[in-house]
């Protein structure tokens, strides 16, 4: 493996200091001149049409400059396939303000253009709009049997698949059981809300700064709805307050910021409200049924795992939630199905660890109730299930440290201390509960390209145009680039989130830092063969017959590994060059070649948690007070940025585990609680200890960097282990999620 | 929002005066934690506002007869921190400061609090028809979404509650609004201040649209020996109450001489009960005697639906309450937490 100066090391954030000094700047905060606002008009029903928009009285407002609707968008592109980005699912992408139909309550009926954002949403609260209203089905509750499979169309999503005979292992089962799971829908809601401003350069060309989670999914999508071309379109996404998969797909802001812009000739902005947030994409309301059954020795004889998603009436958005369950243990019987119920709401999105966060939540308590049924500590019950081999794609593991996160995570939080019976740990007036649960996660690494430079100065500038969605991709990438080529770290800058920049991937899927790391780290490397090269054209150079095998970069120097005396400063490389800097790139696409080949390895990060939960029985308030969350993810390469992804897990846990939901009157199918005050995520007092341990795992196989991705797998089990823990504390069974005071009274 | 126009006089006439003249489309505004979002969402639309904060009116002093005086303009934090409050009033200390957050505290004004309008969804979302925003129009609560909704004394037109933590110390300490209008002055006792919907939800409360609130007067009793504010929220802290309990006892030994009992998130106005003091009063302080006035507080208790839980939660809720005012210990203390690391 490669030195290490500074891959594992726990280097600040780089981007901390201009975060914190209000210096770096987010989509909505770009004050280009002669700026316009646009104001989002939502739908207020959930189906039907528009039957009449009277502009009129809007219009006259001084300083209004338009009312953009389905009645004067201009003729845009036709096919569907102009509106697919990068991650859409299959079906036929929401297009805003395309017609008169409404398909979904608060969609964007309406956006009026004005000179300031005050006067805009003032128009827009007196903008007259009339519709006829159709009944809309929103309850996914009685829409379970016209479930169907989904079509496919997502990148990256296969059916589940069954092996074995599950009924056979059912019948063989001695200790069985079976229960029914839900949880609702969840909505992203980072801190940032979605915005985009457009500057408008004239003659169509356009600087693009959006809020995203992939400029060039962005840029593509405006280029083939607008009929722009990659000079006209550039954007920036420099800066993002928060993801978790909302910005994956463009969303109608950009669409309605870039229509405003092109059909004004003026620059636009695009802002939408804390309820806007609530008006796309969200980790869709899942039902869920699982039935398990062991053998005497406590060995599993069958895993069923039944899932019913909704999704809209247009797209079938997929996501893997039964897959893990054929996966994570050993079993022979598997049997797994998913299907999706179409209703009147938009498509859901992809929201952290999606999929496993709510297959988890149902696998991991079933398996708690499994381990008890059959006399068994969760843990030991786990061991004794571990899949030394993934069983659904019939491949070794690249590694899998599962094992060691039992372990660990066990042994810090003090596990074999745990009286096994419901209700036996007590303190005043609070039940005590222990509860524990685990997870996996896919590791994946996508095409990326990047350009490294050093000028004549010493300084390293490195380019790929990823997203930093707070997960600290700035400062893991200046650390990668440093490494690689032996400077201190303020020799390096790293840049992205640019069209202008080398071709990333959305940051998503716990892949960027493989991904992009990957990227970064060859094209460091490309650099150094060009400084050897240089080094070789010296005169009498000590390099002449060096490979890049031979040498070493270290301290802002080239050296021969045999003969470290022998060295060359690499500023001085590039002054001799005569060229202001020294260029490489990957442009290669380093995942491209993986992708085609058949997979050799299962390659997934995995993770245990343990959690304690304090519950006043009498008032049904819960309290989750210790969770120590065990993470095998490979090589950690910051273990401060690290930390804090997996500590955001935690809480994002608890949250989805007590409090998170995005509740819909069915009425109007409409979500009720869309805004901060009503749609509870945790807030300090209801988060106390939190222990983080990244077990040592070590894989040569998932990429060069031996890098899995920690953003999503730390998530897992949590929800589960609460849950677990409640039961420990009262013995009572909550299965339907969140868990809160009304459920334990 | 819509425009309007701004005020900000310097003295009470003056305010009353501007008010006067277009006194049902005209505001005040204090704080504005609360009208400013409601003016964001187009729940309220006033084309005047009468900004308040410079009139003399965030004094906090104590008067001849003892009572604290609390100026309308105080702030929620000032008030929590006084240090008069602090050692006279401790239960009225703990109920501010389990509402909102810092930094709504230090803006939220004495007299803002007591008009802040309710947490209803339907109320807040202008797509959905609601009694109390558009009299006539129905009430979508009833039969959605009402886990924040009242089990007390609703009617077939609106279930809302009255959403202050503040306000239910106030109910449960007797305290008087002092009002001011163009004519005169008046006092409020604090049950009379706040209306039940009745059929006329639209009125939360019975001050007139021309009256000025000028401070908030505390009796001379302020129970700061035995007291206790329990909130039960869906999350620790920046939540409103589900159900949440003022309790303050007067003890002889054992014997209960004097008793409080307000609850919140149970009704469109801070709910205090009387009869279930006089149940308190004379009586042993066990919980026995706890929980029969808990069930005299939740006779007639009507569930909606989604709050159902609520009416047993309250009953719980008062005996707890009244546990911790009675014991004064902080192992009954619902907020206080400590792991048990082995
Ligand atoms: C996110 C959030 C969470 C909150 N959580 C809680 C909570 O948990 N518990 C709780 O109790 N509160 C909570 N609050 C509410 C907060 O306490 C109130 O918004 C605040 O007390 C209102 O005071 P203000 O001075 O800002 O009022 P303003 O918003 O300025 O005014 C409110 C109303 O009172 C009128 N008014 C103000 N002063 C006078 C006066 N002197 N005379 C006549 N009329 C007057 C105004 O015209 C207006 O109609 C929360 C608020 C927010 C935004
Ligand atoms: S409960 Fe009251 S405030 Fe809520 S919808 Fe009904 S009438 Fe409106």
């Amino acid at each position: 493996m490669m030195t290490t100066d500074y891959i594992g090391k726990p280097t600040n954030r780089v981007d901390g200091p201009a975060k914190v000094a209000g210096t770096a700047k987010y989509a909505a905060e770009f004050n280009v001149p002669n700026l316009l606002y646009g104001y989002v008009v939502s739908s207020p029903i959930a189906k039907g049409k528009i039957t009449k928009i009277n502009a009129e009285e809007v219009l006259a407002l001084p300083g209004v400059h338009k009312v953009f609707s389905h009645e004067n968008v201009p003729s845009l592109a036709w096919f569907d396939r102009s509106y697919k980005d990068d991650v859409a699912p299959g079906g036929s992408p929401f297009r805003p303000l395309h017609s008169a139909e409404v398909k979904y309550s608060q969609q964007p009926v309406a956006l009026v253009v004005a000179d300031t954002f005050e006067l805009a949403r003032y128009a827009a609260s007196v903008l007259e709009i009339e519709y006829e209203q159709t009944a809309h089905e929103t309850d996914l509750s009685k829409h379970i049997d016209d479930a169907r499979e989904p079509g496919g169309g997502k990148t990256g999503y296969k059916p589940p698949k069954s092996r074995g005979n599950f009924g056979r292992g059912w019948e063989q089962g001695v200790a069985k059981v079976e229960a029914n799971f839900q949880h609702g829908a969840q909505h992203h809601n980072p801190m940032e809300n979605f915005a985009t401003t457009v500057e408008w350069l004239g003659d169509k060309s356009l600087n693009v700064y959006d809020k995203t989670q992939g400029a060039f999914n962005s840029q593509q999508y405006i280029m083939k709805v607008f009929g722009l071309s990659k000079d006209q379109a550039r954007v920036i996404s420099k800066y993002t307050g928060g993801g978790f998969g909302s910005g994956l797909r463009p969303q109608y802001q950009l669409f309605l910021a870039v229509l405003a812009s092109l059909e004004l000739e003026r620059s636009v902005r695009v802002s939408l409200t804390r309820q806007q947030m609530f008006s796309f994409g969200h980790r869709p309301h899942t039902l869920q049924h699982v039935a398990l059954a062991t053998n005497a020795d406590g060995s599993l004889s069958g895993i069923n795992h039944f899932a019913v998603a909704e999704t809209s009436q247009f797209e079938d958005f997929t996501e893997n939630v039964v897959g893990w369950s054929g996966m994570i243990y050993d079993c022979k019987n598997v049997k797994l199905g998913y299907r999706l119920s179409k209703l009147d709401v938009y498509t859901p999105l992809d929201m952290r660890a999606p999929g496993a966060a709510s297959g988890s939540i149902a696998l991991e308590i079933a398996m708690d109730e499994m381990a008890e049924a059959a006399g068994l500590d969760p843990v030991e019950f786990r061991l004794r299930n571990y899949a030394d081999y993934d069983q659904e794609q019939n491949l070794p593991f690249s590694s899998k440290k599962l094992r060691d996160c039992y372990h660990e995570g066990a042994t810090k939080f003090g596990w074999a201390n745990r009286n096994p019976a419901p209700r036996s740990m007590r303190q005043g007036n609070r039940l005590i509960g222990w509860g524990m649960a685990g997870g996996i996660w896919d590791s994946a690494t996508q095409p990326a390209q990047a350009k490294a430079s050093l000028d004549a100065d010493g300084h390293l500038r490195v380019q790929s145009g990823s997203n930093d969605i707070g997960t600290g991709t700035y400062t893991i990438m200046t650390q990668i680039a440093a490494e690689t080529l032996g400077l201190p770290i303020e020799a390096v800058t790293f840049e992205l989130g640019d069209t202008l920049m080398p071709e990333a991937p959305v940051q998503g899927g716990s892949w960027t830092a493989s991904s992009v790391g990957t990227a970064v780290r060859k094209a460091c490397q490309a650099l150094g063969e060009k400084l050897l090269k240089q080094a070789q054209k010296m005169d009498e150079s000590a390099f002449a017959d060096a490979t890049i095998d031979d040498v070493q970069f270290v301290n802002g120097q080239l050296r021969l590994r045999t003969d470290p005396d022998q060295a060359v400063v690499l500023r001085d490389l590039v002054q001799a060059s005569g060229e202001p800097r020294l260029e490489a790139e990957n442009s290669k696409l380093p995942g491209m070649l993986g992708m085609l080949k058949p997979a050799q390895y299962s390659m997934h990060a995995h993770n245990a948690v343990f959690v304690e939960v304090q519950v006043d029985e009498e008032l049904g308030t819960i309290h989750v007070t210790r969770v120590v969350n065990a993470v095998a993810a490979g090589r950690i390469l910051n273990p401060k940025t690290a930390r804090s992804q997996v500590l955001g897990s935690v809480v994002w846990g608890i949250s989805m585990a007590l409090m998170e939901e995005s509740v819909m009157d069915h009425r109007f199918g409409r979500y009720m609680n869309h805004n901060y005050a009503e749609y509870h995520i945790p807030v300090n007092a209801d988060i106390h200890d939190i222990d983080v341990i990244f077990v040592h795992e070590e894989d040569d196989k998932v990429n060069e960097l031996g890098v899995k991705g920690i953003g999503e797998v730390g998530l897992l089990g949590v929800a589960a282990a609460i849950s677990n823990a409640v039961y420990h504390a009262t013995g009572k069974r909550v299965r339907d999620m969140p868990v809160m005071i009304d459920k334990l009274l | 929002m819509n425009s309007f126009t701004y005020a900000r006089p310097d003295d009470i006439t003056e305010a009353l005066r501007e008010k006067s003249i277009q006194v049902e489309t005209t505001k005040f505004i204090a704080g504005g934690t609360n009208l400013l979002d409601l003016m964001k969402e187009n729940v309220e639309r006033p084309t005047r506002l009468i900004d308040l904060n410079r009139l003399p009116l965030s004094q906090i002093e104590e008067l001849p007869d003892g009572s604290l005086r609390l100026g309308a303009l105080a702030t929620n934090a000032d008030t929590a921190y006084h240090p008069e409050v602090q050692s006279r009033y401790p239960l009225l200390n703990q109920a501010i400061l389990a509402g909102a957050s810092p930094q709504l505290r230090n803006m939220a004004t004495d007299g803002g609090n007591l008009l802040q309008r309710t947490r209803c969804y339907y109320f807040y979302d202008l797509a959905t028809p609601c009694n109390k925003r558009e009299p006539g129009t129905g009430c979508s609560a009833i039969g959605g979404y009402n886990r924040i909704h009242a089990i007390l004394g609703a009617s077939a037109e609106c279930i809302a509650t009255h959403p202050s933590d503040m306000c239910v110390a106030l109910a449960a300490l007797g305290a008087t609004v002092q009002v001011s209008h163009p004519t005169g002055e008046r006092s409020i006792p604090f049950e009379d201040f706040h209306r039940l919907p009745g059929n006329t939800p639209h009125l939360d409360n019975n001050l007139t649209p021309g009256e000025l609130i000028t401070s908030i007067d505390l009796p001379a009793k302020g129970f700061e020996k035995n007291f206790s504010y329990l909130k039960l929220r869906d999350r620790s802290s920046y939540a409103f109450a589900l159900i949440s309990v003022a309790a303050a006892l007067e003890l002889d030994g054992d014997r209960i001489t004097d008793a409080r009992l307000a609850l919140g998130g149970v009704a469109h106005k801070p709910w205090r009960d009387q009869e279930a003091e006089a149940l308190l009063i004379g009586q042993p302080a066990t919980s026995d005697t706890f929980r029969r006035a808990a069930a005299k507080v939740v006779e007639g208790a009507q569930g909606q639906g989604s709050n159902d839980f609520k009416i047993e939660l309250a009953k719980r809720a008062i005996v707890r309450a009244l546990k911790q005012a009675a014991e004064m210990s902080e192992e009954v203390n619902v907020n206080v937490f400590q792991n048990s690391n082995p």
